[in-house]
């Protein structure tokens, strides 16, 4: 009896059947999980890309945990995953905010800001080089003409690093700021107006009412930027080739100078391996500590 | 909603992947693909195809040239060796850069063409058929002119300073000096492309111990680059460093996109170490530099060093290889055999090549600078020993490590010992 009923029920949820689910799952499966498993077979194996894998055992995991170049690489893949994260998240969230407003103004300046997203890293990433270039650029005529003699910012250790974390603020605060924005208008207006009346002034309410407002944008901006700061990869392909010498090579950049100049593909998968599994830990730990999971409303209680 | 944007999105990929294969070329049907890296000089491969496809009109097949970019021409050439897409002929740098091939089996080994056929085995210089072997079996034969390292400067430069080219070691020293003095950078060097200060190191080691000490290093001894005069060479570099040599921002220019060879052409640098294609590079880009102003002299020998001066480093040519088991196998063997012939000879001097061929010294008059091939032939003629470019004559998992670490040295971020202790760790 009442089975009949749930049945009855069910459509009218308006839940698709899982078979809607099938050409996602499919498409996942081939283009993601099975990458992922063959990625994970490789790391055990010795693969030049010719013939066939050659079983290695641990050989490539052991020599992955004793690399320096790859420790080097795990510290500079974090210090631009923070520093990305601590550059990009206060820019973008009052420039969010602030483009909320309804005003013309506002509206013609964000789409200015906005540029940058329509542009391709990769031409970004040629535009910022040329711009940058010590004897052909902008900056071999600036530099000495504010008294710093050659400027050569991407071939300097630190500088050329820094380069990299600003080209990539530029590019994706757009993004975020999109993110911001949207999320800030959400807001119900009532909010604002309660709290006019207790007499908030306007710090107090983009403290109290529009930060925590935002807390679930603010996750999701968040995971975006570190993981997408973890496979960040073009760019530095483009503008520095992980130069000077090691300087700028993150962990993507040594895997595919692993896989791809030196012909190690099953030294590379052991690479990529590592990064998708921290990549998916520390998604899942930033979800779990937000409370972004259990789908909180931020509305409770009005 | 879901499934027909899922078709569409499969659809979009398959076309991706398609139009992406489309571009290299599988050895199947009625065509035979001929790999060659994208650049000025391929007319003359297109010429020796011309010719041999005249020749096989009624066979029913004929030969395409596939010309791939060249910054990636590596990897699309082990990508397609690696899939079973392999090209039935394709241009490689010999030695190292075939040698992974060769272990596979995936390489037709060309002894027996030679063997069968003397005229044309003696058709080649011998130092210079050499290249194309890997552990003595012949893989390559040469299909380029032969491209040494020569010390390239700018006359107008040198006569407004008023100093002459570099004749020894000291020469260069003061030079430097002068021209720091004198604001000009004294060496253009492409740090953003480290095969370019490579050519420093191999001069430097080649002069200062001779060819034994890479040669131990080729064939897998790491232990090799502990010798005395990599060391040696490693303080040379790091000494030229520290005087301005290069100026102060080398690190970030580039070779590939032009960033040196300007520096020379509008005089901003003074010289150039740089492959003999510079020549081609400059008469394409600023020709009356080309025609005027651009010298050329060997690298300087080094006081106190073993080496013979005599001796050239660069790549001695460019070799066309021949995947084994294609359907075009006895096509392709026949193939190559127009590489020897008087038209192709006559093609590579006109396009202004310096071709290995022993009988090339009595064409090269009709170079386009008769001077300046005349200049290399002899060179590579008379030179004892012709090192090719470390990181081709090296394995890629070995080669790229030292790049890197050369790169390193230049920059400043390694001593000479961390240099060498490092390669010795490869």
């Amino acid at each position: 009896m009442s089975a009949t009923v749930r049945d009855r029920a069910a459509p009218r949820t308006g839940r698709p059947g899982p078979l809607w689910a099938l050409p996602g799952v499919a498409f996942f499966a081939l283009f993601a999980a099975l990458p992922m498993v063959l990625v994970a077979y490789l790391s055990f194996t010795h693969w030049g890309g010719l013939g066939d894998p050659r079983f290695a055992g641990f050989d490539n995991w052991t020599r992955l945990a004793g690399d320096r170049l790859m420790h080097r690489a795990v510290g500079l893949s974090l210090l631009l995953t923070v520093a990305s994260w601590a550059i990009q998240t206060p820019i973008s969230l009052l420039l969010g905010v602030w483009s909320a407003g309804r005003q013309r103004g506002r509206a013609v300046v964000s789409a200015l800001f906005f540029l940058p997203l329509l542009l391709s890293s990769a031409a970004v990433a040629i535009v910022w080089r040329a711009l940058l270039d010590p004897n052909f650029g902008p900056l071999a005529w600036a530099g000495p003409f504010l008294g710093l003699g050659t400027v050569d910012l991407l071939g300097g250790s630190t500088s050329a690093f820094w380069v990299i974390v600003f080209v990539a603020s530029w590019q994706f605060i757009p993004l975020h700021m999109l993110l911001y924005q949207g999320g800030a208008r959400q807001i119900p207006e009532t909010l604002y107006q309660a709290a006019r009346i207790d007499g908030a002034g306007r710090l107090g309410m983009f403290w109290h009412i529009t930060l925590p407002q935002l807390r679930n944008t603010m996750t999701t901006s968040s995971i975006l930027m570190v993981v997408g700061s973890l496979t960040y990869f073009d760019t530095v392909l483009i503008m520095t080739g992980g130069g000077p010498g090691t300087d700028t090579t993150i962990v993507p950049y040594l895997m595919y100078r692993a896989g791809f100049r030196s012909w190690e593909l099953g030294y590379a998968s052991a690479i990529a391996f590592t990064l998708v599994v921290a990549a998916t830990l520390i998604a899942l730990v930033m979800v779990r500590l937000t409370g972004f999971g259990s789908m909180r409303s931020t509305r409770e209680g009005i | 909603m879901t499934s027909p944007r899922t078709a569409a999105a499969l659809a979009a990929l398959t076309l991706l992947t398609v139009t992406a294969c489309g571009g290299g070329g599988s050895s199947s049907g009625d065509e035979m693909h001929v790999w060659m890296y994208q650049d000025t000089l391929v007319v003359v491969q297109e010429g020796a195809v011309e010719r041999f496809n005249a020749d096989h009109a009624d066979d029913g097949f004929q030969a395409v040239i596939d010309q791939v970019p060249g910054d990636n021409y590596v990897e699309r050439l082990r990508t397609a060796m690696g899939s079973g897409e392999q090209p039935d002929v394709f241009f490689n740098w010999g030695s190292g850069s075939i040698a992974p091939y060769a272990e596979q089996g995936l390489l037709e080994p060309l002894d027996d063409l030679l063997a069968e056929d003397p005229e044309f085995a003696d058709a080649f210089l011998p130092s210079v058929l050499e290249s194309g072997k890997v552990d003595g079996v012949q893989y390559g034969i040469p299909l380029r002119g032969t491209q040494p390292v020569v010390l390239f400067y700018n006359r107008a430069v040198f006569e407004e300073v008023g100093v002459e080219p570099p004749e020894t070691w000291e020469d260069v020293l003061s030079l430097v000096d002068d021209f720091t003095e004198a604001e000009v950078t004294p060496f253009a060097l492409a740090g953003a492309d480290p095969w370019t200060e490579q050519m420093w190191l191999q001069y430097l080691v080649d002069r200062i111990g001779g060819p034994d000490v890479f040669a131990r290093i080729a064939e897998g001894d790491s232990e090799g680059w502990r010798d005395p005069a990599v060391l040696e060479a490693a303080d040379m570099v790091v000494d030229l460093v520290d005087r301005g040599a290069f100026g102060d921002s080398y690190a970030s220019v580039s070779y590939t996109e032009g960033g040196a060879s300007t520096l020379l052409s509008e005089g901003r640098a003074a010289m150039h170490l740089m492959g003999s294609w510079e020549y081609s590079t400059h008469l394409d880009q600023a020709r009356e530099f080309a025609e005027n102003d651009l010298g050329y002299v060997e690298f300087p020998p080094i006081p106190g060093g073993t080496g013979d001066p005599a001796n050239v480093v660069g790549n001695p040519t460019n070799y066309f290889s021949v995947s084994a088991d294609g359907p075009h196998v006895e096509h392709a063997l026949d193939f190559l055999r127009y590489t020897a012939q008087d038209e192709y000879v006559a093609d590579m001097v006109a396009n202004g090549e310096v071709p290995t061929t022993a009988n090339a010294e009595e064409v090269l008059a009709d170079s386009p600078n008769p001077e300046f091939a005349t200049f290399q032939y002899e060179l590579v003629r008379d030179a004892p020993h012709f090192q090719l470019s470390w990181d081709q004559a090296l394995t890629p998992e070995v080669a790229t490590p030292m790049v890197t670490e050369i790169e390193a040295l230049f920059n400043g971020q390694r001593t000479p010992q961390e240099f060498v202790d490092a390669l010795a760790a490869l």
